[in-house]
């Protein structure tokens, strides 16, 4: 077992599959076409993202670096996090961008959505992490990839 | 969008307003000018059905009118053009890093809402690239191609390389000169649309040319800032590196959009001279392509006032004001094979990027795709 621990951005404890993209995620390219569509999950529409494009997000924990692209992309977390189809936690790897944490407190604020977020968590642990590792997210920050 | 409509109303009923009027995102569609077919306009009913809805509380709470639908906001004939220092409650990628980066504002990349709020309250979270420390550039760029690069591919190769961090781009004034004109300025928006997309960049210093690389050079940059050199050869992997995500790869183009971020008026008089010389070259007086040119209303206004905007018509070429990017949204769109010189657009949609060059010679029958 390896373990991380970073800093709390939306506490809780969960235990799951991990998800991993090496580059910044762009959230509106990723979560556009399933939040326009009423889909009942996530599946990851960025072409760019060779890492996502294609596989289911909801439920999972996206490990990633931070987000990127277009400044709809709080306002696009906080939708698919009210239509209950987001990834389950967003494990960033560095600070978290401005974008993501709007979205991320906007999420658990108004739309009591109980997505778990937890940044800083170092280059190491994106290295280390695999898409399919099962994780366990504690309340304090810490990641254990079992 | 649930949650966009349900702050919206929130607002409304607290009878919240912003302290002054401002400008959004453009409008999905234009019937007049971007034919759909029936199933097309079927769809996009149920997408943005609540479009007028949507424009009628954006009016309770401050929109300055009903032409206030733009990208380009920063414009001289919109007119919400921020002087260097302001600080700004901005959200747009593409206006964001205009603004930080060519006119000198403050202004962090704010989330769609986010920008709101600050607008109603007139304050901002004291962070990034609102302070000092954080306008600071941490990595230093080096242009050693041989010719002046295309905006679009050079601030994709950015952008995807330093994500959210500032670059300090060296030798691009080799090009540009080191006067901010309108030729440069509309080279520097596309260029920073399209580090703000294809990355998180939300300020980027151009040595010798934008205001606070003029002011403070290389005091911007840190100690520590990282490389990156881009030469012709690094410019051409990252423009192959594009995926083409039509069905059919070698299919006729059946649309091209010209304008994400919307145009300026010297890009839309230049567009128009450079397609007429080439039509004229090939031959035909019409563009092979249908072809869709935007604009912001007050933009697109002026050049209809213009001799060119008959010779535009002529052509075949059609100009509007919605956002090419809503407008691809829609799924049954997703089966045409459309042409863009906007990596915003090739982003954010299956439409294809090609160069400048390319997509005049693709127009006038040159060549194909």
């Amino acid at each position: 077992m390896k373990i991380f621990r970073g800093r709390v951005l939306a506490g809780g404890k969960w235990k799951g599959e991990a998800i991993v993209s090496h580059q910044g995620v762009n959230t509106l390219a990723t979560f556009q076409k399933s939040a326009l569509k009423n889909a009942k999950e996530v599946i990851a529409s960025d072409q760019n993202n060779a890492d996502l494009f294609g596989k289911c997000l909801t439920g999972k924990a996206l490990c990633l670096p931070v987000t990127i692209g277009s400044t709809t992309g709080g306002l696009v977390i906080q939708t698919v996090c009210s239509m209950k189809i987001a990834p389950a936690c967003f494990l960033f790897s560095e600070h978290v961008d401005s974008l993501a944490a709007s979205g991320i407190v906007l999420a658990r604020v108004w739309e009591g959505s109980d997505v778990i977020a937890v940044d800083q968590l170092g280059e190491e642990f994106l290295n280390t992490v695999k898409t399919g590792d099962t994780l366990e997210v504690l309340e304090d920050g810490t990641i254990n990839i079992l | 969008m649930k949650p966009l409509f349900a702050t919206m109303e929130e607002l409304i009923r607290a009878n919240v307003h912003t302290i002054g009027k401002f400008t959004v995102d453009p409008r999905p569609l234009d019937y007049k000018n971007v034919k759909c077919s029936p199933i097309e306009k079927l769809v996009f009913a149920v997408m943005y059905g609540k479009q007028e809805e949507y424009e009628q509380q954006l009016m309770q709470v401050g929109l300055r009118d009903r032409k206030a639908f733009t990208c380009t906001a920063y414009l001289p004939e919109v007119g919400n053009v921020p002087k260097k220092g302001d600080v700004l409650s901005w959200a747009e990628s593409s206006a964001v890093v205009y603004a930080n980066s060519v006119l000198g504002a403050r202004c962090n990349r704010n989330s769609g809402m986010i920008d709101l709020f600050g607008s109603i309250v007139g304050w901002v979270p004291y962070f990034g690239l609102v302070t000092d420390e954080g306008r600071k550039a941490t990595w230093k760029v080096y242009v050693k191609t041989t010719k002046k690069p295309e905006a679009q591919i050079l601030g994709s190769a950015i952008g995807m390389k330093v994500t959210e961090d500032v670059p300090y781009v060296f030798g691009l004034d080799r090009f540009l000169g080191e006067e901010l004109n309108e030729e440069t300025c509309a080279y520097l928006k596309d260029f920073g649309a399209a580090t703000a997309s294809n990355g998180a960049v939300g300020l980027y210093h151009i040595d010798r040319l934008t205001p606070e690389a003029k002011e403070l050079g290389e005091r911007l940059i840190t100690e520590d800032a990282k490389e990156y050199i881009i030469d012709d050869k690094e410019l051409e992997r990252v423009y192959k590196s594009y995926p083409v995500m039509w069905k059919n790869k070698d299919a006729k183009p059946a649309l091209c959009f010209i304008g994400c971020p919307h145009l300026t008026y010297d890009q839309l008089m230049d567009w128009t001279h450079t397609l007429s010389a080439a039509l004229k070259e090939a031959g035909r007086k019409k563009v092979k392509v249908r072809r869709v040119m935007t604009a912001a209303p007050e933009v697109a206004e002026k050049f209809r006032a213009a001799p060119e905007y008959g010779q535009l018509t002529a052509m075949g070429v059609k100009l509007s004001s919605i956002c090419p990017l809503m407008y691809t949204n829609n799924p049954v769109t997703k089966g045409k094979a459309i042409l863009t010189n906007s990596n915003k657009l090739r982003t954010y949609s299956v439409a294809r990027y090609c160069k400048d060059e390319k997509i005049v010679n693709i127009l006038s029958g040159k060549e194909g795709v």
